[in-house]
């Protein structure tokens, strides 16, 4: 390949810190195609990463996410803070190609030196990310950006790997899904730290935001307080707590400050601006409230673990297809098909072989296949 | 492991026509290229600092404004100014073929004119990568 081989990893870091945007674009290009030549760098630049705030914002696909990013970083920058933006759109399952558009709307930033935008294709990952997400993120941060914001494909229910790598998670939603709100409440709907009702000019928006914090203070009656209350007879919905602040006693339980504790719903105007600092304002109370409490780094911890855990599972899968008990592997699948095995019996042979000295995984780590 | 070719569809000068530009966005996809398409009326340097951050192997322009000869080779001037050198530049639109040769001399590979198959332009992207 005629690329300009694999540079010190040094001087790749020394140029990614400096903010050099072709070092930092062509290291997020490796570490996509998990080229084995930007791996020395990866670890010597993880040392410099996680002073960034990361906010995720995820929604169905046409809620305005990309429009509202534009905003999102119009207004950081305004306050002085240098922002990188992932965007993810979809790969196509059947050639593998994609047409990654979030750029159209923030061409308000083209120029800006203070913001780095970098568009990600999905290449197969299916929870709204793309694999090489984490990294580019950690690239972006060791940048000096300050605030990376990640944009997930439009989703459906179930996307949510968006809270296993971001600190906050904008969820927007947006008036006419009509009973797709209702639909939604488990999964994508429980992953948000600042829910956005956007294109709050049409009509409903005001309904959208009613059925959002009504399912937010549902969570309320769950707790002894709400459950007394509600026993009491004193109240049939949170949105009434002053009658029951009494009737709860401790103060530990007020429901006032129970509710404070709750996400916002805000609303907002992507295509105008209209509740976009009020959003940046709640985005930043959040990252506030994240660091003072120790959540930031018990969410970073979770969220490390869980990379961790993928990114062995690759590796022992990788690991196993390149070695003997690959071709085993695909034995076993074609018995599987045709009845010959069951799973269970496919998977106990393979984790003989996993488990056998001499197996592939006992091959030093570093080594490419 | 082969590296998926990342292509910047842009739209250049101020005709607002990209019905051209999104029949090319889509043959690439479907030939398994990655596509970023950033919409209507960008500058040369719009196009030149996209195509740094997303990290392209091509940049395909289209324009049918009548402007190609001034503002496709700023583009490829402003590569050279960043020390590009290994991003392949090609056009299409509304081009007279009069314009090829001073075109191709500042250093974009190739013009596909209309009517030109688009397979055509996925055989030229693939066999004339510069990296």
């Amino acid at each position: 390949m005629a690329d300009r081989g694999a540079p010190d990893p040094e001087g790749v870091v020394a140029l990614i810190r400096a903010g050099d945007a072709r070092t930092i674009a062509r290291a997020i290009t490796r570490a996509e195609s998990a080229d084995p030549g930007v791996e020395a760098a990866l670890r010597l630049l993880h040392r410099h990463t996680g002073k960034a705030h990361v906010v995720g914002v995820t929604g169905p696909p046409g809620s305005g996410k990309s429009t509202l990013v534009d905003k999102l970083v119009k207004a950081y920058r305004e306050r002085g803070l240098k922002v990188g933006v992932v965007a993810v759109d979809p790969s196509s399952p059947y050639s593998g190609g994609a047409v990654l558009g979030d750029r159209i709307r923030m061409q308000g930033r083209a120029l800006d030196e203070g913001v780095f935008i970098r568009s990600l294709a999905t290449r197969g990952s299916l929870g709204g990310l793309s694999k090489a997400c984490a990294e580019t993120v950690r690239i972006l941060d060791a940048a000096g950006y300050e605030r990376v914001v990640i944009e997930t494909v439009g989703v459906g229910q179930s996307e949510v790997d968006i809270v296993k790598l971001a600190d906050s998670v904008v969820l927007v939603s947006v008036p006419g899904l009509g009973d797709d709100i209702q639909a939604i409440k488990a999964g994508v709907m429980e992953i948000g730290d600042v829910f956005v009702v956007n294109k709050a000019d049409r009509d409903g928006a005001d309904r959208v935001v009613r059925e959002i914090r009504a399912m937010l203070e549902t969570a309320w009656v769950n707790t002894a307080a709400g459950a007394r209350a509600i026993a009491s007879g004193g109240v049939h919905h949170a949105a009434s707590p002053a009658n029951t602040a009494a009737a709860a006693g401790a103060p530990d339980e007020d429901p006032h400050a129970f509710l404070a504790k709750l996400p916002p719903v805000l609303k907002t105007v992507a295509e105008t601006g209209e509740g976009v600092e009020a959003l940046v304002d709640a985005i930043e109370a959040h990252r506030a409230k994240l660091t003072e409490s120790g959540q930031l780094e018990l969410r970073r911890k979770s969220n490390a673990a869980t990379e961790l855990k993928a990114a062995l599972a690759a590796r022992v899968l990788a690991r196993l297809e390149a070695g003997p008990a690959g071709a085993e592997l695909l034995k076993l699948a074609g018995e599987l098909a045709t009845r010959e095995r069951d799973l269970y019996d496919a998977l106990e042979t393979l984790e003989r072989i996993l488990s056998s000295s001499g197996s592939p995984l006992a091959v030093q780590s570093g080594e490419q296949p | 492991m082969e590296r998926t070719i990342r292509v910047l569809v842009a739209k250049p000068g101020l005709d607002g026509h990209d019905r051209g530009a999104k029949v090319i966005a889509r043959a690439l996809r479907d030939a398994g290229m990655e596509v970023v398409y950033t919409g209507l009326r960008q500058t040369p340097e719009q196009i030149v600092q996209a195509a740094v951050q997303e990290d392209v192997d091509v940049i395909a322009m289209s324009i049918l404004s009548g402007a190609h000869n001034h503002l496709f080779p700023r583009v490829t001037e402003l590569l050279a100014e960043k020390k590009v050198d290994d991003v392949l530049v090609i056009g299409g639109g509304v081009i007279p073929e009069g314009d090829y040769e001073f075109l191709k001399s500042r250093g974009i590979a190739a013009i596909f004119g209309p009517g030109t198959p688009t397979a055509t332009t996925v055989e030229f992207i693939r066999t004339h990568l510069k990296r």
